[in-house]
């Protein structure tokens, strides 16, 4: 399959090592996979704050880059992030058709069709779960709200983290709990913020795990600094670094 | 023989006193700053919230067409939302056949002034009071307190508000932030005929309680009650409640007043059996609620010989003309969304500055108050235009709503009236900023000269997490790091591996 990633433009911003994982995972298993270079942001951010009559230039390139899928330029658009697909799926064409460009709204629905979280394109397009990956550590998964109650990939990322060679999955308490990141929320509402992922980073560390995971980078920044603030020892990983990992190309964190 | 029973040593919640019931504090981040340090008050609520999540999530469950009533639930309210005018004017057609007075009130004034006068020209000093929302919401006790009357609150939650001088803080459980060594203290010392030696278990309580309110409804002249559903089709109001302190006001007193807000109507009898499923499990958690009552009109020999049904609007029109916001107006009150809002939990309701707390809060009070319409409230900073912010999208209501009400897009519908109000305004510096990253964000170009900026402080940093960073990003590092930043930025990895396409 020919699949085009898209980063999101926080992973290609602060964390790209989520789009390297993905991108390396997808080539292991076989697939050709593209980068496509005028690919920035879904909008989310600034649709979820308020702004979306600002949003729309975002939008428009987001499916301007993305269009060539439609022309079979590639098979299917996947992106490390529930939210930014959920955004893409449920808020796009809405967005766009309230800002008076039908065109753009019916293009980003199109668009949107061909675009997977990576859960749902390993498990629903790609029909594997066993990615044949190497990751001997204890882990706890964070479903994000949005891959929950959003994109529903139910336990999509459980199935395919309980395939991986070595890895142990510790159960997560309160584990629906949002971490309290929402995007600006952690800014705008800072100390309720802070005192949703307290309960957070508490309830990881009760796990005993070494690495705590989940399919956002967005929520994992919330988890990861909360948890490094406290020198709990616990580690972060987006799901696609797990997956990537092999026993030849061990998960190395931080290094790029 | 009058003892002096000591003053007050309750703190009424919130400190100041109430004013406008849909907007009495400061912005929701201010007011979140006082009650995130009540470690006590996270405590109540933590249990209180998830004892009821647990219950709700469990008779839920066991209904094999929960999402199916659900989906009915919302249809007919959508129903309901789209015929409002020819709904009300038959239920007033209906109420009035049957005996019934009905009085239409544009806002608060109005219907306290309807209200004030049924009770004068009944001659008397005092009421009972069903719990009720509305009458919350107009501030009704005290427009009562002006006129002379005393308004006997009878839910035992709300009396004990009442006699703290507080704010409710959850629609179901207004006292849910005390605990029950604060409910004897507000007991022994603002009852007025609490038992001496009253401690703080909970029978003892409820007993004293028991006492105090049958003496108020045994001399009742008059009740009032707000309405949980009103049927156009017969003209029947009815109320549900655990209590039974609703069923004692709606049959005691000769003259009985409701007070409803015009989007409870129902058009039919039978619409009830899917409310009635819904209500009780999405609201007490249980199967059924322990008292029912309805009425039609007046029966002579039989209740209340007087009825009078007050149709309130208050806002709700405007909230109706709004079709991304309309929704709020299917909420049936039954908290459900309080119960599982991680923001609620931890904030408590007296963050949210009104009578309707939580999410649902957050979508309705900015709409009765016109947020972002010619001279309403607009903004992140103010008071109402602050609640559609306090909310981190993640959802959860809307899963638990039994009509469904889409609450994370209403709230993001509603975060863009504030920022965009009618007449427009000077932009603020997030404004500009926003409008900034929109450049950045749209541009594939801009955004990989970011990522290399990333990268250039990444490798500055060695890529270590940060642990500073100025305002704004202070507000991320007071209790979170950075994690470390990557040293090479994804377009230059990928340009080394294979070049970027076109």
């Amino acid at each position: 399959m020919r699949i085009a990633v898209f980063a999101t433009c926080l992973v290609g911003t602060v964390m790209p090592r989520a789009a390297t994982a993905t991108v390396r995972l997808l080539e292991r298993l076989g697939h050709t996979v593209d980068l496509p270079a005028g690919q920035a942001c879904c909008g989310q951010m600034h649709v979820n704050t308020g702004y979306g009559p600002e949003a729309m230039g975002v939008i428009r390139n987001h499916v301007r880059t993305f269009a060539p899928v439609l022309d079979g330029r590639w098979d299917a658009i996947v992106a490390p992030s529930g939210s930014c697909v959920a955004s893409t799926r449920h808020q796009q064409a809405d967005v766009a058709r309230r800002g008076g460009d039908g065109r753009l709204a019916h293009t980003a629905e199109q668009v949107a069709a061909h675009t997977y979280e990576l859960s749902e394109l390993l498990v629903d397009v790609l029909g594997v779960t066993d990615v044949g990956a190497w990751f001997p550590h204890t882990v706890t998964y964070h479903p994000t709200c949005h891959s929950l109650r959003l994109l529903r990939v139910g336990d999509r990322p459980v199935r395919l983290l309980g395939a991986v060679e070595g890895l142990e999955l510790r159960d997560l308490g309160e584990a629906e709990q949002c971490c309290g990141f929402g995007g600006t929320f952690a800014l705008k509402n800072a100390e309720t913020s802070a005192a949703m992922v307290a309960d957070k980073a508490d309830e990881i560390q009760a796990t005993g795990a070494e690495v705590v995971t989940a399919g956002d980078w967005s929520c994992l920044l919330n988890i990861a600094g909360a948890l490094d603030r406290r020198r709990s020892g616990v580690r972060a990983a987006h799901l696609a670094e797990i997956l990537a990992s092999t026993r030849d190309e061990p998960w190395q964190g931080a290094a790029l | 023989m009058s003892t002096f029973l000591g003053m007050p040593t309750v703190r009424p919640h919130p400190a100041d006193p109430p004013g406008a019931p849909l907007r009495w504090g400061p912005s929701f981040p201010e007011a979140a700053h006082q009650t995130l340090r009540d470690e006590q008050l996270r405590a109540n609520l933590r249990t209180a919230t998830r004892t009821i999540r647990d219950k709700r999530r469990r008779v839920t469950a066991e209904l094999g067409d929960w999402e199916q009533l659900r989906d009915a639930g919302a249809a007919i309210k959508a129903d309901v939302m789209a015929r409002l005018p020819e709904l009300l004017t038959e239920l007033e057609a209906n109420v009035t056949a049957h005996g019934g007075v009905v009085h239409w009130a544009r806002d608060a004034a109005e219907a306290n002034a309807v209200v004030t006068e049924i009770v004068r020209a009944a001659g008397a000093r005092e009421v009972v009071k069903v719990k009720s929302m509305a009458t919350q919401e107009i501030g009704l006790n005290d427009a009562l307190a002006a006129a002379g009357i005393d308004a006997v609150e009878t839910d035992l939650a709300e009396r004990i508000v009442q006699l703290a001088g507080d704010m409710p803080s959850h629609i179901l459980v207004p006292a849910i932030h005390r605990n029950r060594a604060e409910i004897q203290e507000i007991f022994t010392h603002r009852m007025g005929d609490a038992p001496a030696g009253l401690s703080d278990e909970p029978r003892e309580l409820a007993m004293a309680a028991r006492a105090h309110l049958r003496a108020r409804f045994l001399r009742a002249e008059v009740a009032i009650s707000g309405a949980n559903m009103a049927i156009a089709e017969t003209g029947t109001v009815a109320v549900v409640e655990s209590e039974g302190n609703g069923r004692m006001c709606l049959t005691l007193p000769r003259v009985l007043v409701t007070v409803m807000g015009i989007e409870k109507v129902l058009p039919t009898f039978t619409d009830l059996e899917v409310f009635l499923q819904l209500l009780p499990r999405s609201s007490t958690g249980e199967r059924m609620n322990p008292y029912t009552s309805m009425w039609t009109g007046v029966t002579p020999g039989d209740g209340p010989s007087e009825f009078h049904l007050v149709l309130l609007d208050n806002g709700r029109t405007r909230a109706l003309a709004d079709e991304l916001g309309r929704p709020a107006l299917h909420c049936i009150r039954c908290s459900a969304c309080l119960n599982v809002c991680p923001v609620y939990e931890h904030t408590g309701g007296h963050a949210y500055g009104s009578v309707y707390p939580g999410p649902i809060g957050a979508i309705l009070t900015p709409q009765l108050l016109g947020l972002g319409e010619e001279g309403g409230p607009f903004g992140a900073h103010d008071p109402t235009g602050s609640l559609p912010f306090a909310s981190t999208l993640c959802g959860a209501c809307y899963e638990a709503c039994p009509v469904k009400i889409d609450i994370p897009s209403a709230l993001v519908h509603l975060r863009e009236r504030s920022l965009h109000p009618d007449g427009g305004h000077p932009p603020t510096a997030t404004d500009l900023a926003m409008v900034g990253a929109a450049r950045v964000l749209a541009s594939g170009r801009l955004l990989r000269l970011a990522g290399w900026a990333a990268a250039l402080v990444g490798r500055a940093t060695g890529g270590r997490p940060i642990h500073w960073l100025p305002w704004p990003g202070s507000l991320w590092t007071r209790v979170r790091d950075v994690p470390g930043l990557p040293r090479r930025s994804l377009s230059a990895w990928w340009r080394d591996r294979q070049g970027w396409s076109r």
